[in-house]
């Protein structure tokens, strides 16, 4: 079993009939994803790339026993797409829109509180399982059906990674996004990865900002005397200044556990084998799986 | 995007926050009749300029009477500010804020932002208000207190009354504090902010609560639905070229270095920042060419980034994808000829049709090379960039 993006996932695309809809979808068709319909609100009752449209998710599941979704709606109107997934109860949601307000994302995680839908995103380049299917905008020629997971904040970043781990290939690659409101974060793939029996080895790329690579760090720490999967990080930003930042309130606020180095530093007390450079995540990921 | 400390002060007064009474001025001659109808004894003339260390940098300074405030005014409009938070060359003072002086009897911290962790926000607040608070921070971190709010929620009367108690607040003034950090945090909700600083939140001897300096930066994705937030952006606070990429919709922050960057991806472009840093060089930007890496918008970024006279060396590292790197070489090709190309450029390309990308960059005429990995890259350009000198 890959994770979250499996051979039972029934997908429909929201904003299915826009720009980015209507290519991506393409794409993930072309890449055999099981893709049962979309939603795009007055266009019901109409077919597009030759799956039917429907005005409400909530009907696309009635008629169509969708279970997945990948939101491509714009900026403004993509926090509501999210709720009307999760009021649908799908099982997973991947918001592929960058740019959605921060309150906006604080209302869904208000009212997703406690709820059985999984969001991955916002602003991500989604899931793909190779030889499955993708939800979002991961190129799948990159990807090979193999047994490592890899998450990530940054798109490119995972992309880097699938080219580098190719021989090994991948269970799955999810993409967790950079916002700082998000659904999917680091400790839950883990979680998924570790109960996975077809992924052996873990990727994980992070950056600078928010503690998800240290919370990541101490889940991984916490692994010892269960059942361990090695783990090859990179952190992206080491280079970055600090920035002219406003106010003292980012001295205060992060005192420094913010940093690719402090970050990194975490990662390796876990146990995670760290790449100095993007371009080793690759043979990082080999040494940790001692091959 | 950031705003000034008297453009904070006006909305935060619309929600009832307790704001001095003040008034800005882009010229000297205004000075006078802002201090005839301030009508106080000690005036208070500020530099607005986006950053803080304000103070310790000769931007603040306590007045009295007209003539010293005319004096103090017509020194600070056009002086530079250098402070740990500018540039080293500064920022140049355009508008003077005049507002009434107050005698302290306590100086509080307060600052509201979005918690990454909880994905909700956060008050951090502090008794040891004041121009030395990183210190404190930093010396004695028991001494900073934080109220986190779930996602979503309001800040309520009983979450006010701890931080009101928490910051050793009593009577008439503690119902005074609790009321303006109530009103801050609807002001924080309401308009989209990212964070508001208050330091000082300040006690004043005759025993008011008085928010005497602030700073405002607000959520970029909703400035479309912040109209009176959007409009009080300040152009001259931004480098040209920043704002010259903002147009582009290009994701643009200049930097120290010597090595020109564009990347698409935000996460690549710092990785390409960290690797070039690993072989010995120094990037002279960040440049995320968001969203699709079309020919045309490969072009303004280019073009843009070989406007920096900084820059000696260009990498232009893609992982396109879906793209079409001959398109992508197209476009280049184009740009450096209407820029008339004569600094090294080393390119990586990944993605469709890599080989008459190459091509068309190898018989472009121009000093232009084509790699196969990042790292080769980076090597390149740092060497390249080196042999130059």
């Amino acid at each position: 079993m890959a994770v979250l993006l499996t051979k039972e996932s029934k997908v429909i695309c929201q904003g299915f009939t826009g720009a980015q809809g209507t290519f991506h979808s393409e794409r993930a068709i072309d890449y055999n994803t099981n893709i049962v319909g979309g939603v795009t609100p007055e266009k019901g009752g109409t077919k597009h790339l030759n799956v039917p449209v429907f005005n409400t998710v909530a009907e696309a599941k009635k008629k169509t026993g969708c279970n997945a979704s990948g939101v491509f709606v714009p900026p403004p109107f993509a926090a509501d797409a999210i709720l009307e997934a999760v009021e649908a109860e799908l099982d997973l949601v991947v918001c592929i829109t960058d740019g959605i307000p921060t309150s906006d994302m604080q209302r869904v995680k208000r009212e997703m509180k406690g709820c059985k839908t999984r969001l991955v995103g916002p602003n991500c380049p989604g899931v793909l399982t190779p030889g499955i299917g993708k939800i979002g905008i991961i190129p799948g020629h990159i990807c090979k059906p193999g047994r490592i997971g890899v998450v990530s904040r940054s798109g490119t970043l995972s992309y880097e990674s699938a080219v580098q781990t190719a021989e090994l290939g991948q269970s799955t690659i999810i993409g967790i996004g950079g916002d700082p409101v998000n659904g999917t974060n680091f400790v839950d793939a883990l979680e998924l990865f570790l109960d996975d029996d077809e992924t052996d080895g873990i990727v994980l790329i992070g950056e600078i900002g928010g503690t998800a690579e240290i919370d990541g760090a101490e889940f991984i720490k916490s692994w010892s005397g269960k059942t361990k999967k090695p783990v090859a990080a990179f952190v992206a930003g080491a280079a970055a200044p600090k920035g002219r930042k406003l106010g003292h309130a980012g001295a205060i606020v992060n005192s420094g556990a913010e940093t690719a180095d402090a970050k990194k530093e975490a990662l390796k007390s876990a146990g995670v084998t760290v790449a100095d450079t993007i371009t080793t995540i690759g043979d990082a990921m080999r040494k940790a799986m001692k091959i | 995007m950031d705003i000034h400390e008297y453009q904070a002060k006006q909305l935060l007064s619309k929600f009832g926050v307790n704001v001095p009474p003040g008034e800005v001025v882009y010229q000297t001659h205004e000075a006078e009749n802002i201090v005839s109808w301030l009508n106080e004894d000690k005036i208070v003339v500020k530099a607005q300029v986006h950053a803080g260390g304000r103070g310790k940098a000769g931007g603040i300074k306590v007045c009295s009477g007209d003539e010293q405030v005319v004096k103090t005014v017509d020194k600070m409009i056009g002086m530079k500010i250098i402070t740990p938070q500018t540039s080293e060359s500064g920022k140049t003072v355009r508008r003077v804020y005049l507002e009434k002086g107050y005698d302290i009897q306590k100086e509080l911290y307060l600052c509201i932002t979005v918690d990454r962790e909880t994905g909700g926000n956060t008050i951090i607040y502090s008794r040891k208000g004041g121009v030395n608070i990183e210190e404190v921070s930093e010396k004695t971190p028991d001494e900073i207190h934080n109220m986190k709010i779930a996602p979503g929620s309001d800040l309520l009367t009983h979450h006010a009354r701890t931080i009101v108690y928490n910051l050793g607040l009593k009577g008439a003034i503690a119902k005074k504090a609790q009321k303006n950090i109530l009103s801050v945090y609807k002001a924080f909700v309401s308009l989209d902010a990212a964070m508001i600083e208050i330091n000082p939140f300040a006690v004043t001897k005759n025993e008011d609560v008085v928010i005497l300096d602030c700073k405002a930066s607000f959520d970029d994705n909703a400035l479309y639905r912040q109209r009176v937030v959007a409009e009080m952006k300040d152009e001259n606070e931004y480098d040209p070229l920043e704002l010259e990429a903002a147009r582009h919709d290009l994701n643009y922050v200049k930097l120290d270095g010597n090595i020109g960057l564009m990347v698409n991806g935000a996460g690549l472009s710092m990785a390409t920042m960290d690797i070039i840093k690993y072989y010995g060089g120094e990037a002279a930007n960040f440049m995320d060419v968001a969203g699709a890496a079309t020919p045309e918008r490969v072009a303004a970024a280019f073009k843009l980034i070989y406007k920096d006279p900084d820059v000696q060396g260009i990498l232009i590292n893609i992982f396109g994808g879906m793209m079409r790197c001959n398109d992508i070489a197209t476009g280049l090709v184009n740009a450096s000829k209407e820029v008339g190309l004569n600094k090294p450029l080393v390119v990586r390309l990944e993605g469709t049709n890599v080989d008459m990308g190459k091509e068309i960059l190898i018989n472009s005429g121009f000093p232009i090379k084509p790699v196969d990995t990042m790292e080769q890259a980076a090597q390149d350009v740092v060497k390249m960039v080196e042999e130059n000198r």
